[in-house]
């Protein structure tokens, strides 16, 4: 049974009364919710569904009456938090609605509550939205008894770039401190010091009066890539004895043995890091005491405008509201969706918005001048026509190769797919703007393509244990991370990761690691741990990114839950990838998981959208694409959002682009391919267009247009160019591209093959290992400097034992450089349990550029020296 | 009431009624000798009543920091949408008004205001008042109506140094709205010359 369905068991109810009216709720309902059953509101601060019961605030009190032994009901002697307080039988409950007494105590409370608040409501961004106002003119009393000077604090201190904290505001419910420990997992707010001068803060010395070798915060700005020399030194040699004792190849880490310190455990700007959540401490905080340095003073809530919105960061796809002022979005919160995300988002999801309002948005079509070579700002219908009669040559004279990108909707995506077939006559389409590999393709047609909603959230959370399998939940899916974390707290979940080292969110999860070299996972999935992991029957095993550098990794997943009943499901890291699939943008697929080789499937296609027929020829991969069109044998390149840096070879992508003679960009902002391109058509970001997300789950994640705009959405202009071009798509209209797939329906036919066997890559001496951090240096960041402070500081990590073969002597800390024939980088060294001979970099973080620099990914060989040092290793 | 009953014993008849016809005359003949109230206006201006709703002002502080914090109490209270506020940080380089907010764009359209003055009520630091003054309401265009925050800004008086400038050294902003400012002291406005940088000497003194 999974928790989707409805559960047949019958709860227990009890009965009780409130404010005169009788209500059965199910045991252990606690009073204020019975009490919002009926509609009644008890106002409350510290209270949240989705948070432990604390009672802090009191501010709930109501009185209760509850039958003795001889079934006498007697009324407590005191009025009752209603929030810690849970129904029982017979119960007789008064609110505020009916009992003076209620009423009373609740006035005091509000009293006591503002006896230190500033009242300060005009220069506080809360204010028009703050609980605190509303309950005070609902519930308190329109004066106070209060005369003396009140307690006051500076005002705000900063906890991270982005978090600010006005003290005087708190009126200590701890929310924020709950979230941080019972949701995220990141105690980086705390109550401290007592009585009046109770206080939320960072352990900070100046508050505390303590002394750390803490380096002072320096804000540094996203241009300061490279380490200095100074950060160089900080660290601590810890590192060395606590890595030496984990030097087993899988073991189980406490939440509380975090295995690095120094540079690993600082964010941008210096401090220790905060959480990748702590932008809802923000939206949860029933006061202004929290607030976000990108949002602070912005706007009012009467003068934004709300719209419902699906983040278009990773696959999760989390409900968001998205607030706007004047055609420009000022915030996005986290939605309520209890299927998704819950109540909560990631911070990435919240503040990172801003990059499609950049100096370099594209708001015109240009069309390069074949006089002088510049792009010229031209009209539509010239740029349409320029770019068709461009394409169409190209095609006549060897084709042209499609790269939509993995950030599409699924009307895009498939207007890219429609596109390609019926315009280019070609396959040869592939969204994989990514490291990729046949093998993940034949998977992708073979177990993902057409499958709908597999495995879900609530699933997810119910399973008994998961499997992440190349998969850093909390850096690559944040809110599959906090599903997780919930139920391994609540329920028990035992969740096991294949990965070189334990990351820190693997550490919050409590999980076990079955240690393994990059590109070894094929056979980490085939050994007793992994199917141990997985064998209570409910288990999930959840296949991440890194996979698609493994050679066999994604056949022996199948093998795996084939031998052990657990569900499979694939976590890409854009939200527009599942889409893509789905949609059709892959050279061996067409939409709804119809293979391109099954001829029934062809025109099936082909009768649905009234051409002739479909190219039976599977088509190109991206880097065949890439090959062929730098090898000059791929005359045209239509490009969606892809930005050559996440390619496996940036190099060879941009020979690609140099070479191809026709190349059209479709771009939101001035990138790397427009810069190459022979007609840019600019396209609407997200805010700007409505659409559909299809997140991991294979779930359809609508939103509407939040902003007026005239701005086009890339399924919009494809369909102008193939009208231009003398193809008909169809697909005017927001709705159409979805409209059209949901028609064709899902193939029931036969499936792609599974994925063959590859032979395991031989292990070479030092092999690189990498992955993308929640927050770094990617274009969706762009233009948010308060939210780069708070990304992890970009650190090398090696075994100890391979530091101590790089020469570095035990208990000093240095910087290492990591090469190969490309390039190199060089990063500050943070000394983790892993497997010797492994070297790990973020993928794209300040300062580590790896597919830009060094044109690797997992498992390539690397070459590792000291900073300043002679070559070592292999 | 009494116009009724005026009329019921009209038409009830009576010898009154016979001048009915001209009574209406006898009003205007009446007036005539009243005094008159028609201004001669523009020729002669006549002051307004002393509470007279005109046009708006942003008062400042006696340093000459504005008193506006930018909170938008006003453009929410006002029932014709005629004001739109955005508030902004100050700074350590750039303070326009004591405490952590200032608004960095205050406009008021004169086209939409009624004068109806709920804005100056919501106003919690008596930033926003309204002055006598009217005859600037008038004006053929649209932008010319929109009225920035540079025409509604109050004047600057004695002792006074327009913002940005620092905080009187020593103050909070507790002590600017208890009234402990009286003016501007010689630090700010060494501060002012210092950016201003024609001045060397102040400059030195800055350092
Ligand atoms: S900062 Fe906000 S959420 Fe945290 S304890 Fe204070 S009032 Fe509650
Ligand atoms: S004028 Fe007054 S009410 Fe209006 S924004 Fe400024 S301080 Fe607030
Ligand atoms: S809501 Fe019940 S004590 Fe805070």
């Amino acid at each position: 049974m999974t928790v989707t369905e409805p559960s047949k068991t019958p709860v227990d109810l009890v009965t009780l009364t409130i404010d005169g009216i009788e209500v059965s709720v199910p045991k252990g309902t606690l009073l204020i919710r019975a009490a919002e059953e009926l509609g009644i509101a008890i106002p409350r601060f510290c209270d949240h569904p989705l948070l432990a019961p604390a009672g802090a605030c009191r501010q709930c009190l109501v009185e209760v009456a509850m039958p003795d032994r001889e079934g006498n009901v007697r009324p407590m002697p005191k009025p009752q938090a209603s929030c810690t307080m849970t129904a029982s039988p017979g119960m007789v409950v008064k609110t505020q609605l009916t009992s003076p007494v209620s009423e009373k105590a609740q006035r005091g409370v509000m009293e006591l509550l503002l006896i230190n608040h500033p009242l300060d409501c005009p220069v506080c961004d809360k204010g028009g939205e703050c609980p605190l106002q509303n309950q005070a003119m609902a519930n308190g009393q329109g004066s106070s008894r209060f005369t003396e000077v009140k307690r006051t604090f500076p005002k705000p201190i900063r906890i991270s770039t982005q978090v600010l904290l006005d003290r005087e505001r708190c009126i200590l419910c701890q929310r924020c401190t709950r979230f941080s420990k019972e949701i995220a997992g990141d105690p980086f707010i705390d109550l401290q010091m007592r009585g009046a001068k109770q206080q939320i803060g960072t352990f900070s010395p100046g508050v505390l009066n303590f002394h750390v070798d803490l380096p002072d915060p320096v804000v540094r700005t996203s241009e300061e890539l490279e380490p200095t020399p100074q950060s160089l030194q900080q660290g601590s040699s810890e590192d060395e004895s606590r890595g030496a004792s984990h030097e087993h190849a899988t073991g189980t880490y406490a939440a509380d043995n975090l295995t690095t310190t120094g540079q690993a455990l600082l964010d941008e700007s210096g401090q220790p890091f905060a959480s990748y959540f702590s932008g809802n401490t923000i939206q949860i905080c029933p006061v202004g005491a929290l607030t976000g340095a990108a949002y602070r003073f912005r706007a009012r809530p009467f003068d934004l405008v709300s719209t419902k919105g699906v983040c278009e960061h990773c696959s999760s796809g989390c409900a968001l509201r998205v607030d706007h002022r004047r055609g420009k979005v000022t915030r996005r919160l986290a939605a309520d969706d209890p299927a998704v995300n819950e109540e909560w988002n990631c911070d990435k999801g919240r503040w990172a918005f801003n990059w499609a309002t950049g100096a370099d948005r594209l708001t015109h079509p240009l069309v390069r001048d074949p006089e002088t070579g510049e792009l010229e700002p031209v009209s539509w219908p010239y740029a349409l026509q320029v770019a068709a009669a461009g394409l169409l040559k190209a095609r006549d004279a060897g084709g042209v190769g499609v790269l939509p990108g993995g950030r599409l909707t699924v009307e895009d995506a498939y207007a890219y797919a429609k596109f390609a077939r019926v315009v280019l006559r070609t396959n040869d389409i592939d969204f994989r703007a990514r490291a990729h590999s046949a093998e993940e393709e034949a998977f992708l047609g073979h177990a993902v393509a057409g499958t709908g909603l597999g495995v879900t959230f609530a699933e997810l959370e119910a399973a008994p244990a998961v499997l992440l399998a190349g998969l850093e939940a909390e850096e690559e899916a944040a809110s599959i991370f906090l599903r997780l974390r919930k139920s391994v707290l609540n329920k028990g979940k035992k969740v096991t990761s294949i990965a070189p080292w334990a990351s820190r969110g693997l550490i919050k999860l409590s999980g076990t690691l079955i240690q393994t070299v990059p590109g070894q996972e094929a056979a980490a999935l085939g050994t007793p741990e992994a199917a141990a992991a997985v064998s209570t029957p409910g288990s999930v095993i959840l296949l991440g990114p890194r996979l698609t550098e493994s050679s066999g990794a994604y056949q022996a997943a199948l093998a795996l839950a084939a031998a052990t009943g657990a569900k499979l499901a694939w976590v890409p890291r854009r939200a527009g990838e599942r889409g893509a699939v789905e949609a059709g943008a892959l050279p061996s697929l067409l939409p709804g998981g119809r293979p391109v080789s099954d001829a029934a499937a062809r025109v099936d296609i082909a009768a649905a959208w009234d051409v002739d027929s479909l190219p039976a020829q599977p088509g190109r991969d991206t880097a065949r694409i890439i090959d062929d069109a730098s090898a000059g044998l791929l005359p045209g390149l239509l490009v969606g959002g892809v930005d050559p840096d996440d390619l496996p070879d940036p190099a060879a992508a941009r020979a690609a682009l140099e070479t191809a003679s026709f190349v059209v960009s479709l771009e939101v902002r001035a990138s790397t391919v427009s810069a190459y391109a022979d007609v840019v058509l600019p396209v609407a970001p997200p805010a700007e267009k409505g659409g559909t997300f299809l997140n991991w789950e294979g779930r359809w994640r609508e939103f509407p247009q939040a902003l007026t705009s005239e701005a086009l959405s890339d399924g919009e202009v494809l369909d102008s160019l193939a009208s231009e071009a003398g193809e008909g798509l169809g697909l005017r209209g927001e709705k159409a591209g979805s409209a059209e797939l949901a028609q064709l329906g899902r193939w029931e036919g036969a499936r792609t093959e599974r994925p063959e066997a590859h032979t395991l890559a031989p292990a070479s001496a030092t092999v690189l290992s990498t992955w993308s951090m929640l927050l770094d240096k990617g274009r969706l960041q762009d233009g948010e400097p308060y939210l780069a402070g708070t990304a992890h500081r970009a650190v090398a990590r090696v075994s100890p034992a391979t530091a101590t073969g790089l020469g570095l002597a035990a208990g000093v800390t240095g910087s290492v450089t990591v090469s190969n024939d490309r390039g190199e980088i060089t990063l500050p060294l943070a000394i983790t349990p892993m497997p010797d001979g492994v070297v790990w970099l973020p993928s794209n973080s300040p300062g580590s550029p790896v597919r830009a620099r060094l044109a690797a990914g997992n498992g390539d060989p690397v070459v590792l020296r000291l900073a300043g040092d002679a070559l070592m290793g292999a | 009431m009494a116009d009724r009953e005026q009329n019921d014993s009209d038409s009830s008849g009576g010898w009154l009624s016979a001048f009915a016809p001209i009574a209406g005359f006898g009003v205007t003949f009446a007036t005539m000798f009243t005094k008159v109230v028609t201004e001669e206006y523009p020729e002669q201006k006549v002051p307004t009543a002393p509470r007279f709703h005109g046009r708006h002002q942003l008062n400042r502080h006696p340093d000459g920091l504005e008193k506006c914090v930018g909170c938008e109490l006003c453009a929410w209270a006002c029932p014709a949408d005629a004001i739109y506020v955005e508030g902004a940080d100050n700074t350590e380089e750039e303070r326009f008004s004591p405490g952590e907010r200032y608004g960095r764009v205050y406009q008021i359209n004169y086209l939409r205001c009624i004068l109806c003055g709920l804005c100056i009520e919501a106003c919690p630091t008596r930033a926003l008042t309204m002055t006598n003054e009217y005859e600037q309401l008038k004006g053929p265009t649209r932008a010319g109506l929109i009225f920035e925050k540079q025409d509604l800004l109050a004047p600057m008086l004695g002792g006074m140094i327009p913002a940005p400038h620092p905080m009187v050294p020593g103050t909070t902003e507790q002590d600017y709205y208890q009234g402990k400012v009286t003016q501007a002291v010689p630090e700010q406005q060494e501060w002012v010359d210092a950016r201003t940088g024609d001045d060397e000497p102040a400059q030195e003194a800055h350092r």
